[in-house]
C-alpha cells in the first residue's frame, strides 16, 4: 500500500487525527467522546501512518515502544482515583475539580485525568496488537 | 470516618500489577516484587480481617455517592475471610510461580496479569453491588484467559476456547438476569434488592430471575450439567495457574451463589429443591468422573466438581448449621485444592509426567516430600482430625435435623468416592514400582534446579499444608468463624443496615 497519494495524505492526516483525538478526549465528560474513543482515533492515526510508510518509520516516529504506554496510562488512572482520598481526605474515586475553567480545555478535574489514562492505555494496547500482528505476518 | 482500609488489598494488587508492568522485560525483578508484594497483600488482608472480626461489617461508598445510588463495597465476615484466603493462596502461588514459571512465559506478562486476577477476585468478594460483581467477573475472566493461553501450546489454546466460550456465555446470562432484576426493582445494590424483592408481589418473575442467576453462576462454579469445560481446561496451563484456578476461580461462582441465594432470593422451596438435585448430581458426576481419569491434574479437576456439590448441598439445606458446614468446607477446600494442584505440578516437575499409569515409586525416591504431599491428599478425604472431616459433621448434622436422608447418603457417597480416588492415586503414584518414564529432552527437571528454586517450590506446599493442618487441629476456631458467617448470612438485617443505614420502609 505504499502509494504516493496515501503517503502524502498520511503526513497531513497524522497531526489532524491526533488533534481530533485530543478534542474528542476533552469533550468527553458531558458529551459523546472520552478517553476510549479518543485513544482509538489516535491509534488509527498511527496505524494509517504505518501502513503508508511502513511500521519501521512509525516506530521511529513514536520513539518509545507503545506497550510502555499501558502502565503509564494505568498509573495516571490509578492516581486520579486516589487523588480525592489523598488530597482532600474524601472517599476513593471522589472527583476533585479546579474552581475556574481553563480557556479552551474547560473544567479540569480528576475525571479528566482518568480519561487521559484510558486514552494512553487504549493507544498502547491497540498499537501493540497491530504492530505484533504486522510483524509476525 | 471513611473505612479506606477496606480498599487496601484491592488497590494494592492493582498498584502492584502496574509496577510489575513497568518491568515488562525484566522477569527477575518481577519474580521478587511479586513475592514481596503478595506478602504485603496478605498483611493488609489480615488487618482487614482483624478489623471486621472486631468491629463487624464495614462498608464504603465509592466516590461518596450514598447507597443505593452509588457503588457500595461491603466487607462482612464472609468477604473478609475469602479476601484473606485469596491473599494467602496468592502468596503461596506467587512463591511457586517465582520458581516454576519459565522466563518465556513470564516475558508475556504472567506476573502483572496474575496480580490483576487476584485484584478481580478480591473485588468480586467485597462488592455490594450486583452489576459491579459482573464487572469483577469480567476482570477475572479476561485475566484468567490470558493466564490460560500464555505459552501458546496447542492443548492450552484448545482448552482456552472451551473455557472462554462457556464463561462468556455465563456472563451474558448473568447480565441478562441483572437486567431483568433491574427492570423489576429499579436498583442494583444488593442490600436494597433484598429489601425490595422481599416486598415485591411478582413472585413468578422473581423465581425465573433466580433461575437465570443460577444458570449463570452454575456455569462459573461448574455444577452438574454445566461443568464439562472445567476438566477439559484446568490441567493444561502450568501448575501454578491451575492452582489459582482450582483453588479460587470456581469458588467465586459458589460465593456469588451463596450471596445471591441468602441475601436476595430468600428461601423458596422450588429453588431449594433445584439446588439439592443439582448438588446430588454434581457430587455423582464429579466423583465418578474422577474415578476413570488417569492424569493427576484431571483427577483433581473432577474432584473440584464433586466437592462443589458439597457446598451447594449445604446451601440448599438452608439452615444455619448447613451454611456453617458449607462455609467451613469452602475455607478448607480453597486451601487444599490450591495445594493439590501445586503437588501435581511438583510431581510433573520431578518425574516429567502426570499420568498415573506411568508414575510410581515416588515414596521410595522422595519419602520426605511424599509425607508432605500426604497432608493435602488426606485432608481432602477428611480423615479425622484433618481439615476435610469437620465441615462434613455440620453438613450431616444439618441433614439429620431436617430429614434430608437422600442428600446425606450422597454426601457420604461423595466422600467415599474421594477416598477411593485418592487411595488409588496414592498406590499408583507413591507405592507402585515405577515403569521408568523416558526422560524428555529440553525439560528442566526438579533435580537440575538450583537449591533456591527447589526451596521456592516446596515452601508454598508446606505453607498451605500447615494451614490445612491448622484448620484440622484447631477446627474450633474455624468452626466459630463459620458459625458467625452463617449467622450473618441467615440474618440479613445486619448486612442491610450496614449498607443502607436503617432498613427503609418499602412502598409496594
Amino acid at each position: 500500500m505504499k502509494t504516493i497519494i496515501l503517503r502524502t495524505a498520511s503526513t497531513y492526516l497524522l497531526p489532524l487525527l491526533l488533534l481530533f483525538s485530543v478534542f474528542i478526549l476533552l469533550r468527553g465528560h458531558y458529551l459523546p467522546g472520552g478517553g476510549f474513543i479518543g485513544g482509538l482515533i489516535a491509534s488509527i492515526a498511527f496505524i494509517l501512518h504505518g501502513s503508508a510508510n511502513g511500521q519501521e518509520n512509525t516506530k521511529t516516529l513514536l520513539r518509545i515502544h507503545p506497550g510502555f504506554l499501558m502502565p503509564v496510562g494505568l498509573t495516571v488512572a490509578f492516581f486520579s482515583g486516589i487523588a480525592g482520598m489523598v488530597l482532600e481526605g474524601k472517599e476513593f474515586m471522589t472527583g476533585i475539580w479546579f474552581k475556574d475553567p481553563l480557556p479552551v480545555i474547560g473544567m479540569i478535574g480528576t475525571p479528566l485525568f482518568f480519561d487521559i489514562g484510558v486514552y494512553l492505555v487504549v493507544v498502547g494496547v491497540t498499537l501493540t496488537i497491530i504492530m505484533t500482528i504486522s510483524e509476525s505476518s | 470516618m471513611i473505612a479506606h482500609f477496606l480498599l487496601y488489598p484491592l488497590l494494592f494488587q492493582f498498584a502492584l500489577a502496574i509496577v510489575l508492568m513497568f518491568f515488562w522485560r525484566d522477569t527477575r525483578i518481577q519474580r521478587r516484587l511479586s513475592v514481596a508484594g503478595s506478602g504485603i497483600a496478605l498483611l493488609l488482608a489480615g488487618f482487614l480481617f482483624a478489623q471486621v472480626w472486631q468491629f463487624g461489617t464495614v462498608t464504603f461508598q465509592a466516590g461518596g455517592w450514598q447507597a443505593p445510588f452509588g457503588i457500595t463495597l461491603v466487607v462482612d465476615m464472609l468477604s473478609a475471610t475469602l479476601v484473606l484466603l485469596t491473599c494467602l493462596l496468592g502468596l503461596a502461588i506467587s512463591i511457586f510461580s517465582s520458581a516454576s514459571i519459565i522466563s518465556e512465559r513470564a516475558k508475556f506478562g504472567y506476573f502483572p496479569i496474575y496480580h490483576l486476577l487476584l485484584m478481580g477476585l478480591i473485588g468480586a468478594f467485597i462488592t455490594g453491588d450486583i452489576f459491579n460483581l459482573y464487572v469483577w467477573f469480567e476482570v477475572i475472566i479476561i485475566s484468567s484467559f490470558v493466564l490460560l493461553t500464555i505459552g501458546g501450546e496447542k492443548p492450552q489454546i484448545e482448552s482456552a476456547v472451551k473455557y472462554f466460550t462457556l464463561n462468556i456465555l455465563a456472563s451474558v446470562i448473568f447480565l441478562t438476569a441483572i437486567a431483568v432484576l433491574y427492570g423489576l426493582t429499579g436498583t442494583l445494590n444488593m442490600a436494597d434488592l433484598s429489601v425490595k424483592i422481599a416486598a415485591s408481589e411478582n413472585k413468578g418473575l422473581i423465581n425465573i430471575t433466580a433461575l437465570i442467576f443460577f444458570v449463570g453462576f452454575g456455569i462459573k462454579s461448574a455444577v452438574f450439567p454445566l461443568y464439562f469445560w472445567l476438566p477439559s481446561s484446568y490441567h493444561t496451563p502450568p501448575a501454578a495457574v491451575s492452582a489459582i484456578f482450582g483453588g479460587l476461580l470456581t469458588k467465586v461462582g459458589v460465593y456469588a451463589m451463596i450471596r445471591v441465594f441468602t441475601l436476595i432470593f430468600i428461601r423458596d422451596e422450588f429453588i431449594d429443591n433445584l439446588l439439592m438435585t443439582v448438588a446430588v448430581l454434581t457430587i455423582l458426576s464429579g466423583g465418578f468422573g474422577a474415578l476413570v481419569q488417569n492424569n493427576i491434574q484431571k483427577v483433581f479437576s473432577y474432584l473440584i466438581i464433586c466437592h462443589i456439590g458439597f457446598m451447594i448441598a449445604g446451601l440448599s439445606m438452608h439452615s444455619e448449621l448447613a451454611l456453617t458446614g458449607a462455609i467451613f468446607y469452602m475455607i478448607h477446600d480453597i486451601v487444599v485444592k490450591g495445594n493439590l494442584f501445586l503437588v501435581g505440578g511438583m510431581i510433573y516437575k520431578i518425574k516429567g509426567s502426570n499420568s498415573m499409569k506411568e508414575l510410581g515409586g515416588f515414596y521410595g525416591s522422595y519419602p520426605k516430600l511424599s509425607i508432605l504431599m500426604l497432608i493435602p491428599l488426606f485432608s481432602l478425604i477428611g480423615i479425622p482430625p484433618l481439615s476435610g472431616f469437620w465441615p462434613k459433621i455440620s453438613l450431616l448434622q444439618a441433614g439429620f435435623e431436617d430429614n434430608y436422608y437422600v442428600l446425606i447418603g450422597f454426601i457420604l457417597l461423595g466422600s467415599f468416592l474421594t477416598l477411593f480416588v485418592v487411595a488409588k492415586m496414592w498406590t499408583n503414584v507413591f507405592w507402585k514400582a515405577s515403569t521408568g518414564i523416558p526422560r524428555k529432552p529440553n525439560f528442566k527437571y526438579f533435580g537440575d534446579l538450583k537449591f533456591k528454586d527447589k526451596l521456592n517450590m516446596v515452601l508454598p506446599i508446606a505453607i498451605l499444608a500447615l494451614v490445612s493442618l491448622y484448620i484440622g487441629f484447631f477446627a474450633e476456631h474455624v468452626q466459630l468463624l463459620s458459625e458467625r458467617i452463617a449467622f450473618e448470612l441467615s440474618n440479613t438485617s445486619g448486612y442491610i443496615e450496614a449498607v443502607l443505614g436503617k432498613i427503609p420502609p418499602v412502598n409496594p
